[in-house]
């Protein structure tokens, strides 16, 4: 009897947990429609953030092209560019016949560049330095403007400049930024034969003739060497109201299809140095040079010789010739230090019969400690005929920008 | 008279000199546009193609370039070219003044192809010949963020040297972040060489 009350309980209780876990008909259908709603909403939503996907995504690209653009458009600024060099030198020299000693600390050169580019075609460019630190009266400096032209590439591999520009003879006359030269001082050959750093006022073109090989031809201001001058130096009018009255011409023909190897030759001629006042005396220089670079090899070389009329023996005997060589070995001995050696050769007086050469023997280090800062030290034996060469120590730091 | 008939003769060579380069200008070309983006990545993975992809400057990378290239890269991203472990790169340095644009290939952690696209300066243009670009085939990067093999200058361009040094190495930096090689360390080849501008 109480089995069977227990087992009616216990289908009753089955039967209502059967009844209460399987809904209806229409309770199955109200869930379905309510999910479907529900599903309906959800895929309502993910259209939804897709599209605000696709949005944010086409203004974060909208963005960020914006802040590209601004960031690296060329600004009106970046069309005129700043530059610069500068080099200290300290001298401990002693004459060979010890009458003199040169002990100095000289802040040679503080050059400042300015350029502007007008447009892809036209640029200017300009150099404007100061000399020994202190330039004016009975003071041993100098202001000077090196370069000022405008140059126009007329062509695609041609260009034309006119202005105040530097001539295209020899290694250092163009390049002469510090930390691109062995030596704290600058080499004799090219100041006392060329001379470097030699600018003139005129016209100019540079091109391209094939792959490798270029030309520069100007047509400029000359030397003029007053009265009692016989060195090219001397002459160097610096287009100062320059007298004007024979122009001169210089062009180069320069190789450097091979890498590391650039060898060049440039001719200059002047009619007359003398520029209409008193004897005419004309002057042809020619220079050449080869620069080679091989792993961490180096070797410069270059000889330059003036071939001047023979009335310049008036003023001098033996100006008519006046020639100069050098060649320099260099070894970079790590990422940060070269050695070099140069033996270098100059006479003014190269016409005359008695010996008047200058020679010179430098050897010494450069430590870049950025390849823009350098710091140079070199030992120097200078021997001339009459005892009157300089030896001893160089010392420099130099920079460019 | 000698003196006028002189200079006659020398503005005549001068202006003679001058009508034939101009004439010949069209001939080879130092400065301009030599090859666009679209058709170097062409050439570069013909007869495939490259997928164009991007590389996000992240403040980790950043700061990494501006250590190879000294100074600070511009921009939020770069855009690159890739077909397997092959990747290209459109990268732009300034030379003196004006930027110039260096295309360079990477494959397996070296360099294939260095190839100047566009050059804007009248002097140093010597960087594009292919003489001088052939240098950079086979280079790689050094612990260092260097290239691994010596580049031999010119003389009077060595700041449009060093501009293709920064970008040649930049690319094989870039190459191993976007390659994720195992590599990025192993590829930087230690060695004590160096090439530092000279």
């Amino acid at each position: 009897m109480k089995k069977q009350f227990l087992a009616t309980i216990v289908g009753l209780n089955i039967t209502a947990v059967a009844q209460a876990a399987t809904p209806s008909m229409e309770e199955m259908w109200e869930m379905i429609q309510q999910q479907q709603g529900e599903i309906a909403t959800l895929k309502e939503q993910l259209r939804s953030n897709d599209a605000r996907i696709q949005e944010t995504e086409v203004i974060a690209e909208a963005t960020i092209s914006a802040v590209e653009q601004i960031s690296m458009a060329p600004s009106a600024s970046s069309k005129t560019t700043f530059g610069g060099y500068g080099e200290l030198h300290y001298n401990s020299l002693d004459r060979d016949d010890s009458a003199s000693s040169k002990d100095q600390m000289d802040f040679h050169r503080f050059v400042m560049f300015t350029g502007h580019q007008f447009s892809d075609d036209i640029r200017f460019f300009s150099e404007l330095e100061v000399e020994h630190s202190i330039a004016g009266e009975d003071q041993p400096g100098e202001v000077e403007l090196e370069q000022a032209y405008i140059e126009w590439d007329f062509a695609g591999q041609h260009s034309a400049k006119a202005g105040l520009f530097l001539l295209p003879i020899g290694i250092i006359n163009e390049t002469h930024e510090p930390n691109t030269f062995y030596g704290t001082e600058r080499n004799n050959v090219e100041k006392n034969i060329i001379p470097a750093t030699w600018w003139e006022g005129g016209a100019a073109i540079h091109g391209e003739i094939s792959p490798g090989l270029s030309y520069d031809f100007a047509a400029h201001s000359g030397l003029y060497l007053s009265s009692g001058d016989y060195k090219p130096r001397d002459g160097r009018q610096k287009v100062g109201k320059a007298k004007a009255d024979d122009l001169a011409f210089t062009g180069r023909l320069k190789y450097t299809a091979i890498p590391g190897l650039e060898i060049a030759a440039s001719v200059q001629m002047q009619q007359d140095v003398h520029q209409g006042e008193g004897d005419a005396i004309g002057g042809t220089l020619f220079e050449t040079h080869v620069a080679w670079q091989r792993n961490d090899f180096q070797l410069r070389a270059l000889y330059a010789a003036w071939d001047f009329d023979s009335a310049i023996n008036n003023i001098m005997k033996g100006a008519d010739e006046q020639t100069g060589f050098y060649i320099e070995p260099s070894y970079r001995i790590s990422d940060k230090m070269g050695l070099f050696a140069r033996y270098s050769e100059y006479d003014n007086l190269a016409g005359s019969a008695t010996n008047t050469a200058v020679e010179q023997f430098d050897i010494g280090l450069n430590y870049w400690l950025h390849p823009n800062v350098v710091f140079k030290m070199d030992y120097q034996n200078q021997d001339t005929p009459t005892e009157t060469g300089y030896d001893g120590i160089n010392i420099g730091v130099g920079y460019s920008f | 008279m000698l003196s006028k008939l002189y200079r006659v003769t020398v503005v005549t060579a001068a202006a003679a000199c001058f009508a034939i380069t101009s004439l010949t200008s069209l001939s080879v070309s130092a400065k301009g546009v030599f090859q666009s983006g679209p058709d170097f990545y062409a050439e570069v993975f013909a007869p495939q193609q490259g997928e164009s992809k991007v590389l996000w400057l992240t403040p980790e990378i950043r700061t990494q370039a501006a250590v190879i290239v000294d100074h600070p890269v511009r921009g939020l991203r770069i855009r690159y070219h890739q077909n397997t472990n092959k990747t290209a790169w459109i990268l732009e340095e300034i030379g003196k003044e004006m930027p110039i644009t260096i295309g360079v290939v990477v494959e397996d952690d070296v360099i294939q192809q260095v190839k100047i696209l566009a050059y804007r300066e009248s002097r140093g243009g010597e960087v594009r010949y292919p003489a001088y670009t052939a240098q950079y085939k086979g280079a790689a990067l050094q612990e260092d963020y260097r290239l691994n093999q010596n580049i031999d200058g010119i003389t009077g361009a060595t700041l449009s040297m060093w501009a293709v040094n920064k970008a040649a190495a930049l690319a094989l930096y870039y190459h191993a972040v976007v390659t994720e090689s195992s590599s990025t360390k192993s590829s930087l080849i230690k060695s004590s060489a160096t090439n530092s501008p000279k």
